[in-house]
């Protein structure tokens, strides 16, 4: 893998931002796009763009043919065994929100368990608490261990026999823990429980196969996997979708339709109501494309030196605070002594950095951490050691110029 | 823009501010008291205003945040002691006019510190760290006059 022959396709970067070369450093938050995308969905809209599934004209098969084609593509990148099994989606926000409305929220009742933990964004917290107020189930959460792993001994011990839904992340867009999936979905399955799978940091950094996780849904976001945004998937296993009502109606999704009442079409249209997100959908192809040009094994063996590098270099830095366990993927989230990470974030952006300062959307894990915002910073295929070394130097300029005030 | 650019939003006396905030603590007895928060970046504060026949008598604040949000709430403090709810929000409605770079009556704003985060409003992403102290401010009044 040629990282300065890839960063020649990401037109963003060929950039000065205040007079400096561009160093993007916030993947996590989303990833830029390479020209393949960008081109493709320039290409629908200029030559192919027509409304999906109806009518019998050439564009419209064109878009159709494109729509379907992207469907089967993101099939066989997470391996699902059917492209019924892959339902469009906004993102994975709207994902994870369709099987708590559809699922938790007409399957649970009181006694019976949600299990998340405190390192999940509020995507993977929110609907659920919302599924459990609703129906009067519990919402239990999975103990961090010190270093912000999930231990399968606490796993055992927090999911039971009244569990129902394990919701759990791939991987933490602040901690950068890898979490055990496989081995969580298969204590959930033992109580009879079914595994969600947030794969919002997941799917764009490494090969996902949800027959081998054997996870029951699987969620992700198209626009931090190098697509645009607004498109986003959500994997299910048939026999739950089946069972599942649809959240949307609408056009695009009914077979027929009668004064009082009507039917659905199959999966996975049924969960498709509305004009679809056609361009997002091939965008998504076409990123997929890429990065399966590069090869989802080299991507992630790229990031792992890199978050290696960058640990090394971050960890003999004076004064910073790093939160995370070691193995990790490639982000590092750090609070610089004495330096708020707004004033940080500002001052790095002044040398052309890019970083994300805040809670991340994490607010319990802010907690969990006892500290109200941190810095972060968050690598992809496109970055390099350079960039590494861009964020050191800006950050011994942001303690020289911070310094005096302490 | 280079370190000198940044020196337009970090000026000494926001600095100041910073390190030593005025007024940081708890008012004595009876007071108004608003927690407010930045959602997106999770800064808050808490401000404490006693209120007697319309005039500020005190102002105090805690929190945690950026150096821009603790040194525009310390200089609010400052400036809203002693005036009346209605000049406070007068100047609320000037320091919002400051962050959307428009010149504003300095006289009015009773605190010639303040001035010193105009450079603010060239930072777009930090004008709501600016605006938190003073939109606590405006929260509690408006509260005290709805209960009222």
């Amino acid at each position: 893998m040629n990282v300065h022959e890839i960063r020649q396709q990401f037109p963003i970067l060929q950039q000065n931002v205040n007079g400096q070369p561009l160093v993007y450093l916030d993947s996590s938050a989303t990833s830029q796009k390479p020209i393949q995308v960008i081109e493709a969905v320039n290409a629908y809209y200029r030559e192919d763009n027509a409304n999906v599934h109806r009518g019998v004209h050439t564009l419209g098969s064109r878009a159709t043919e494109q729509y379907e084609g992207a469907r089967e593509k993101v099939r066989r990148f997470i391996n699902a065994p059917s492209a019924a099994e892959v339902i469009f989606t906004r993102g994975t926000t709207t994902a994870i929100n369709l099987v708590a409305t559809s699922y938790a929220r007409t399957k649970l009742e009181p006694g019976d368990e949600i299990v998340i933990n405190e390192m999940e964004h509020h995507s993977n917290i929110i609907p659920w608490q919302q599924a459990a107020k609703a129906t009067g189930a519990t919402l239990k959460y999975i103990p961090l261990q010190e270093d912000g792993t999930l231990s399968m001994e606490s796993v055992r011990e927090t999911i039971t026999d009244h569990t129902k839904i394990v919701a759990v992340t791939h991987v933490s867009n602040v901690l950068g823990t890898v979490n055990p999936v496989q081995e969580i979905a298969k204590v959930a399955h033992e109580h009879g429980a079914i595994m969600l799978v947030d794969g919002a940091q997941g799917a764009p950094h490494m090969r996902v196969d949800v027959q081998k996780l054997d996870v029951d849904f699987y969620a992700f976001s198209g626009h931090k996997m190098c697509a645009p945004t607004g498109i986003g998937v959500l994997y299910g296993k048939r026999e739950l979708l089946d069972n599942m009502e649809p959240v949307e109606y609408g056009g695009e999704m009914i077979d027929f339709v009668d004064l009082y009442d009507s039917t659905w079409k199959e999966l996975p249209w049924k969960f498709e109501g509305g004009t679809p997100i056609i361009g997002g959908a091939i965008g998504l192809a076409a990123a997929i494309d890429f990065l399966e040009d590069v090869g989802m094994d080299a991507i992630l063996d790229h990031e792992k030196k890199l978050a290696d590098y960058a640990m090394e270099r971050m960890t003999a830095f004076d004064g910073m605070d790093i939160y995370g366990p070691e193995e990790r993927a490639a982000l590092v989230t750090f609070n610089l002594k004495g330096v708020h990470p707004h004033d940080l974030a500002t001052v790095l952006d002044a040398e052309g950095i890019a970083v994300r300062a805040g809670h991340h959307c994490a607010q319990p894990l802010m907690k969990w951490l006892n500290v109200t915002a941190t810095a972060r910073a968050s690598f992809y295929l496109y970055n390099t050691e350079d960039d590494v070394d861009r964020l050191i130097d800006g950050l011994s300029k942001t303690k020289e110029y911070f310094g005096d005030v302490f | 823009m280079s370190f000198n650019n940044l020196d337009t939003l970090y000026r000494q006396v926001i600095l100041d501010h910073y390190k030593n905030p005025r007024n940081r603590g708890q008012v004595e007895g009876d007071a108004l008291t608003v927690d407010m928060n930045n959602p997106t970046c999770g800064d808050r504060i808490q401000l404490q205003l006693q209120v007697e026949d319309g005039l500020i008598q005190d102002a105090k604040f805690n929190g945690e945040g950026c150096s821009i949000s603790i040194s525009s709430a310390s200089m609010m403090t400052q400036a809203i002691k002693g005036k009346t709810v209605e000049q406070a929000l007068r100047m609320s409605e000037l320091f919002s006019d400051m962050m959307l770079g428009k010149e504003i009556d300095m006289d009015a704003m009773s605190l010639e510190d303040i001035e010193a985060l105009q450079g603010v409003s060239k930072f777009p992403a930090r004008i709501k760290c600016a605006t938190l102290g003073w939109k606590a401010m405006e929260k509690g009044v408006h509260d005290d006059s709805a209960a009222k």
